[in-house]
């Protein structure tokens, strides 16, 4: 399905990014993939690529520095020589009520979640443009969508996201790239682990399939949409929620 | 220069699909040759790897005819 094709996946050394990463490798792309400090992490993911036989690289980038995300575009095309499909990822929780909020708790989420997605998908354009052909995938979040209490950053930026990714739809879509969103709803993974019993299952009640979703759910939506049979689809949103949000 | 021209004349022929008589010095990359903003950005881009340099977003901005990127080469290669 995806035999020969490059994929950088950030924040790819764990949760969602981990499962796209290994479900693109068994799809059978080469993956790349940026992590933010947890090498060990990052390593479990690349040995999981080269099991299902494809070539892995992990590269420690922040992704809201423009300086260490082009020297990381470098690398990956010095190594796999193209990139076909970006996955932009990674992303970070720094929860408070808006009034207790501090600016720094702000600028960090929208940097990492926002401005890490542009910086990113500016770096790889160029490569894409010339190849005439790419897939960009921006993850989202159902709260992106809905709002949520105690997420003001995240929710911002994760909302800046989806127009982000249509407006980059718009520009790209000339040259053979489409850019869509995927948006999960409250999936199982080291983010939400965090969260109270209480609210888990206040939230359980809010999911018309009864059940929260895995990071796999997830991937198995960006692997189509990062495989050609998904051509015609650009600008859109695909919600991985379980029924949360109805369009 | 006359090499210049050809070899620029050819990338512009193969990207904005144009007849070769048309793309002359005065010729405005926009407006006479049809090149929307994006169409430019991979102009330039072609341009780079063809000449082996790098043309700075500041120096692109300023360049809209033909005659603009044949004296920018000259005088930058």
């Amino acid at each position: 399905m995806l035999t020969g094709k490059v994929a950088v996946v950030t924040g790819g050394s764990r949760g969602i990014g981990r499962a796209v990463a290994i479900t693109l490798a068994q799809a059978g792309a080469d993956v790349a993939i940026f992590y933010a400090g947890n090498r060990a992490a990052a390593e479990q993911t690349i040995a999981e690529i080269e099991k299902a036989g494809r070539k892995g690289l992990a590269l420690q980038v922040d992704v809201s520095m423009a300086e260490q995300v082009e020297s990381a575009m470098k690398e990956v095309m010095a190594s796999f020589g193209r990139i076909d499909i970006l996955v932009n990822n990674a992303g970070i929780t720094r929860d408070n009520l808006l009034m207790r909020m501090k600016e720094e708790e702000w600028d960090q989420v929208i940097d990492t979640n926002l401005k890490g997605v542009f910086l990113c998908t500016k770096a790889v354009t160029r490569t894409m443009m010339k190849q005439r052909s790419g897939r960009i995938i921006n993850i989202s979040s159902v709260v992106g969508v809905m709002g949520n209490p105690g997420q003001a950053n995240y929710v911002a930026a994760k909302a800046g996201v989806i127009g982000l990714t249509k407006t980059t739809a718009k520009e790209l879509a000339s040259r053979g790239i489409t850019v869509n969103a995927v948006a999960p709803g409250f999936i199982e993974t080291d983010m939400t682990a965090v969260l109270e019993e209480d609210l888990k299952q206040q939230m359980l009640g809010a999911i018309p399939l009864g059940r929260f979703g895995s990071a796999q759910d997830v991937a198995e939506a960006v692997k189509f949409l990062a495989s050609d049979a998904s051509a015609y689809i650009t600008g859109q949103t695909i919600h991985v929620d379980g029924g949360m949000v109805t369009s | 220069m006359a090499d210049t021209l050809e070899r620029v004349r050819k990338i512009i022929v193969d990207r904005l699909n144009v007849d070769p008589s048309e793309v002359t010095l005065e010729a405005g990359i926009k407006e006479d040759l049809g090149a929307d903003s994006l169409d430019v950005v991979d102009l330039i881009m072609e341009l780079e790897d063809e000449f082996e340099m790098s043309i700075e977003d500041e120096d692109a901005e300023k360049i809209t005819t033909v005659g603009d990127i044949v004296e920018y080469i000259n005088k930058n290669k």
